[in-house]
Formats: structure tokens, C-alpha cells, sequence
């Protein structure tokens, strides 16, 4: 009775006005504050987006908004001639394909891991430690990443010789971040595709015992397939957010030798923007990382339509 | 002969289990030991330790790397700031989500659409990290205010969104008696909503909780001055870098070194989670589906 009534109420598009208001004031009154807090925090800095093409330094950041001068692009212009953006965006570009690549395919990789072997108890147990190191703050992470693999450390003692995998300059550094970021994640992204694995029907697998098919070729003509789905949706993001590369995992992981491969986009607006209180020029490196992503993400999302994919958007 | 085939089938399969336990079995060595060898670490002696740092039990055991942090003065206020932010960030982020997601919940507020497409659309687009920066700084004068480890982030609108899904899942009929006996909105959550919603709250409360906690770059950009432990481990991290004098290693014969030290910071930053860990596992795979199961 009381549900019917709620559900014509549903369809019944309210007026507003005063009595209603009235009614529903305690909603209100536990709303109104969280929104105000949204559009202070969330939508003013929003506006904050106009200050790439103003020049904004601390001497004329006290004038109001509407009096800062416009400078049109050369805040753009400035950034791009500086003498680390090309060297930051190659490293930005490079950590992330490495990352998506390495990341996705040890991902899936355990997860079959996973989804193949038959000693339940102790699949659990792995699994339940395997995202164990995803709750663990990045600082911690660095700290054991570096007492592990610097110069000296647990690695090099182990092999007998330097390896120097956080202590040489070179894209070395980017596959020794993936690693770190795979050790670190790698469990917590498998879940989404062991999902995706147990989502498959199993008389699909039945049926390609019948026919013969021993396991690897159960994995690779039922269970990866049955995954695709999921891989390119991941995949989509993934590129979407390929320059949107952290600046806290590289601020930790990366040391004074290596820097010049450490820097990415998001870093170097902080050090750009804040570190030499230019707000303008940071702002608009920012920006430009924001829209090349929305450009990624729609080129990608094309890409997987052309090819007879589910798209994302 | 089909029989010999499926017998080869059979033990190719087996072969194959024991290979995948090793597989996984290199696997879990590989998560676990880093931890366990920081563990061993600072828990040993100093002096011993720089033989060779490749262990996992303590060679000579020792508390006093542990000492050391939690009596030397900077350590200890470090990790009493991360406790109180966590504790009062988590509960005070609980109950406004709690409170928000509840409004959104009835599809009767006036207002619901609006207010939810405002909400999601902060997961999508942000004013990127310096304009935060000045109106944290500047305009709100928040800098090395304990209010900026609260207030920013208090609402995720993904934890909402979670509570929200939650709390429509419940029988209105309940709410619907309550508003009969004259029960008003706020006392219908108080006492109705909330006691019901302790699952999904106990989850939230743990992904607010492990943000809090590990947070480290409010730290970094606001608060340089209210130190939390993670930051405090950064900074040794840092120090560590730069080259140490001859006078600090001398100080080293006091038993106390940069490495031991930064391990048991490193423990010490750890535990809580492993603490909470058991939780966290059963109680996010419960969350994970109730988000799923709406979308």
C-alpha cells in the first residue's frame, strides 16, 4: 500500500514551493551544508582554470580576478619552450604505456593464476595477501622500494653485483617504477578480472573438455576471450589517464640522479606552478594535461569502436 | 585409446596444478618478504644489521630502534597527529556521508537530481592541484590548520554513492511507520537508517580510515608544519639521501642508524593497516558488490 503510494508519488513531478520546502526542511538542512561545501571546494577551484591564460604571480595575485592581466597563450607558449617539458611529457607518455602494458598483462596473468589452480585454502590466503601491499601508503612503499633496490640494498646484495636500478639515469628508472607500481597493485587489479573470469558460463568449458581441449587451450580460446570485454574497457581508461601520471609515487620513488626521468606533467606544474610561484604557467601545464586526456581517452574510445569493441562512452 | 588420451589429458592437468602452486607459492614470497625483511630490520641491532641487510629473522634482537621512535620527541607527536586525524577525519567523513547519502536516497527531495549530478560530476572534472593550492592557502588561510586534513576531503562521492545504494536497498516500510508514528527525517536516520546501514558504514569507514592515514601529500603541500607520520618518514627518507657526515656516523655506536630507524618508521606506518587489514578484506569485497550490484 505505502509502496504504491511512494511510486505514484515518483511519477508525479513536484512543484516547487513553499509548503514543500517546508515539509522537507530536515533534508534540506542535511544537504544544504555538504553542498555548500562542494561548490566551495570542488566548483570554485573550477574557475581556477582561467588563471592559465592570465599572468598570475605572487605580484599580481593579489588583484582581483577581472583585473590580473590577460596574457592570452604565452603562459602555453612559455611551457612549451621550457627546457624540461618535451623530456617531462616523453616520460610521462613512456611510464604510462609501460604501465598500462606491464600492468594489464601481469594483472591478468595472476589472475588466471588464480582462477586456474585448485587448492582452494591456499588460492584464498595468496589472494588475501596479494592486495595487501594496495592499502599500504606510498611513503612506505619508497621506503621499502628503496631499501630494496638502491645501490647497495637487498637486490644487489642478492645478485652479488649494482644493478643500479634506482640510481641510473635512463629509462631504466621507468621499468623499475612499473615494477614497483605491478608489486604494489598487482592484486587489486587482478580482482576485476577474476571477476570478469567467473562471469563466464562454465558449460563452455564443459564442452571444450568433451572436444579434447587441454587447460591452456581452454584459457586461450574460452577464458581470454571471455574477458576481452573487460580488458578494453580497462584499457580505454587506462589511455585516457595515460598523462595523469601521479606525482606522488615519483616525488617518493625518484632521487636526485634520476630526476630527469622522474619528472611528469602533474609534478612539473607543482614545481613549475607553486615550487617558483608562477600559478599561471603551472595552471597551464595542468590544463594542457587535462584536455591532451580528454583527447586520448575520445581517440582510444574510436579506436576500440573501429574495432568492433564495446565502446565506453 | 580415447581412454589413454583422457588419462594424458589428466596428468597434464596435474602437472600443471603443482606448476601454478609454485607459480603462486613465488608469488606470496615475493609480496610478503620485503615486509617481513623491514620487520627483521628494526628489529635488530643497528651495528649488525649494516653486516648485510639480507634477513628475515633478527640476527640480534633489539627493541631499541622502537625506542628510539617513539621517544624521540618529533616520532611520537608524528604519530599521535596520524592517529587523531584518522580517528576524527573518519568518523566526522562517516557521518556527513552517512547523513548526505540518506537525502539522496529519497526520491521525493525536491532537490535530489540536482544534487547528486553536482556530487558525480566532482568525480569527473577537477580545478586540477593549484587552484586548490590558493584557495586552501590563500583564500582560506588553511595552511598548517589541523582543518585541512578534515575538511577537503571530507565526502568521496564514490563512499556516498555506495551508502546511497546501500540505503535504497533497505525496506522503505520501515521508514514509512516510522514517519507514521511522527518521526521527522533526521530522527527517521538517526534511528532508523543508521543502525541498519552499519555494514556498509563499517566499509566506508575503513576506505576513509586508509586514506587518512596514508595521506601524505596534505602533508607535503599544506601542512609542512603538523608533521604526520608519513611525512615524518619521508623526511628520514630524504635525509637519508644526502650524504651522512663523519659526525653522524659517529653518533651510529649510540645504536641508533638512519636505516633501522626508517624501518621501524616504516613498521610503524604499516601496522595499523595490517590491523584493520582482516576488516578491510571482508568488509570491501561486501561494498564492492553493493556498488555493483546498483550500477
Amino acid at each position: 500500500m505505502s509502496a504504491k503510494k511512494a511510486s505514484k508519488e515518483k511519477k508525479i513531478k513536484q512543484k516547487f514551493s513553499r509548503q514543500l520546502m517546508w515539509k522537507q526542511r530536515y533534508l534540506l538542512l542535511m544537504s544544504v551544508p555538504f553542498v555548500v561545501w562542494l561548490i566551495i571546494f570542488k566548483y570554485i577551484p573550477l574557475w581556477g582554470w582561467t588563471m592559465a591564460f592570465q599572468e598570475v604571480k605572487p605580484r599580481t595575485m593579489t588583484l582581483p580576478i577581472w583585473e590580473r592581466p590577460f596574457v592570452g597563450f604565452s603562459n602555453f607558449i612559455k611551457a612549451f619552450q621550457d627546457r624540461m617539458f618535451t623530456q617531462t611529457v616523453i616520460n610521462t607518455i613512456g611510464l604510462s604505456i609501460l604501465g598500462i602494458a606491464l600492468g594489464t598483462v601481469s594483472a591478468i596473468l595472476f589472475a588466471l593464476v588464480l582462477n586456474e589452480i585448485r587448492f582452494n585454502k591456499f588460492k584464498k590466503v595468496s589472494q588475501t595477501i596479494s592486495y595487501l601491499p594496495h592499502f599500504v601508503s606510498w611513503v612506505v612503499i619508497a621506503s621499502i622500494a628503496k631499501m630494496v633496490l638502491n645501490d647497495g640494498g637487498m637486490l644487489d646484495t642478492l645478485f652479488g653485483k649494482n644493478l643500479g636500478l634506482m640510481s641510473t639515469n635512463s629509462p631504466l628508472f621507468w621499468v623499475t617504477v612499473c615494477l614497483i607500481n605491478i608489486w604494489k597493485e598487482v592484486g587489486w587489479d587482478a580482482i576485476v578480472y577474476l571477476s570478469a573470469m567467473a562471469g563466464i558460463d562454465q558449460g563452455l568449458y564443459e564442452a571444450a573438455k568433451v572436444d579434447g581441449a587441454n587447460r591452456l587451450q581452454r584459457i586461450w580460446h574460452i577464458t581470454l576471450p571471455g574477458i576481452k570485454p573487460t580488458i578494453v574497457v580497462l584499457l580505454i581508461m587506462g589511455i585516457g589517464g595515460a598523462l595523469n601520471v601521479g606525482m606522488e609515487r615519483q616525488m617518493l620513488l625518484s632521487n636526485g640522479i634520476v630526476q630527469d626521468h622522474a619528472m611528469v606533467l602533474s609534478w612539473f606544474a607543482y614545481v613549475r606552478g607553486i615550487g617558483n610561484s608562477n600559478y599561471g604557467l603551472g595552471t597551464a601545464i595542468g590544463m594542457f594535461q587535462s584536455l591532451v586526456g580528454v583527447i586520448l581517452l575520445l581517440i582510444a574510445n574510436k579506436v576500440a569502436g573501429w574495432l568492433g569493441e564495446s565502446k565506453l562512452i | 585409446m580415447a581412454k589413454m588420451k583422457g588419462n594424458r589429458i589428466k596428468s597434464h592437468d596435474n602437472i600443471m596444478d603443482w606448476i601454478l602452486l609454485v607459480i603462486l607459492l613465488l608469488l606470496v614470497i615475493i609480496t610478503l618478504y620485503p615486509f617481513l625483511n623491514v620487520l627483521a630490520i628494526s628489529l635488530n641491532d643497528p651495528i649488525d644489521t649494516m653486516r648485510n641487510i639480507n634477513f628475515i629473522i633478527p640476527r640480534k634482537f633489539t627493541w631499541s630502534n622502537y625506542v628510539y621512535v617513539f621517544t624521540e620527541n618529533n616520532l611520537g607527536s608524528a604519530f599521535m597527529l596520524s592517529v587523531a586525524r584518522t580517528v576524527i577525519g573518519s568518523v566526522f567523513s562517516v557521518i556527513c556521508t552517512a547523513m548526505l547519502a540518506y537525502v539522496l536516497s529519497r526520491k521525493d527531495f525536491y532537490f535530489n537530481k540536482l544534487f547528486t549530478i553536482l556530487f558525480v560530476v566532482t568525480m569527473y572534472v577537477s580545478g586540477g592541484l593549484i587552484p586548490e593550492y590558493l584557495l586552501l592557502m590563500r583564500d582560506l588561510k588553511l595552511g598548517n590548520n589541523f582543518l585541512v586534513y578534515l575538511i577537503p576531503g571530507l565526502i568521496w562521492v564514490y563512499n556516498m554513492i555506495l551508502v546511497r545504494s546501500f540505503i535504497e536497498g533497505l525496506p522503505i516500510a520501515l521508514q514509512e511507520a516510522a514517519r507514521v508514528d511522527g518521526a521527522n527525517d533526521f530522527i527517521i536516520w538517526l534511528k532508523i537508517v543508521l543502525p541498519l546501514c552499519k555494514p556498509v558504514l563499517a566499509t566506508v569507514f575503513l576506505f576513509y580510515a586508509v586514506g587518512q592515514w596514508n595521506s601524505f601529500m596534505d602533508t607535503y603541500l599544506y601542512a609542512k608544519e603538523l608533521p604526520t607520520l608519513q611525512y615524518v618518514l619521508y623526511e628520514i627518507m630524504e635525509k637519508a639521501q644526502v650524504k651522512i657526515d663523519p659526525h653522524a656516523a659517529e653518533q651510529l655506536k649510540n645504536a641508533v642508524s638512519p636505516l633501522s630507524i626508517r624501518m621501524a618508521v616504516t613498521i610503524v606506518a604499516t601496522v595499523p593497516i595490517l590491523i584493520v587489514y582482516p576488516f578491510l578484506q571482508k568488509h570491501f569485497v561486501g561494498g564492492m558488490t553493493v556498488g555493483a550490484v546498483k550500477d
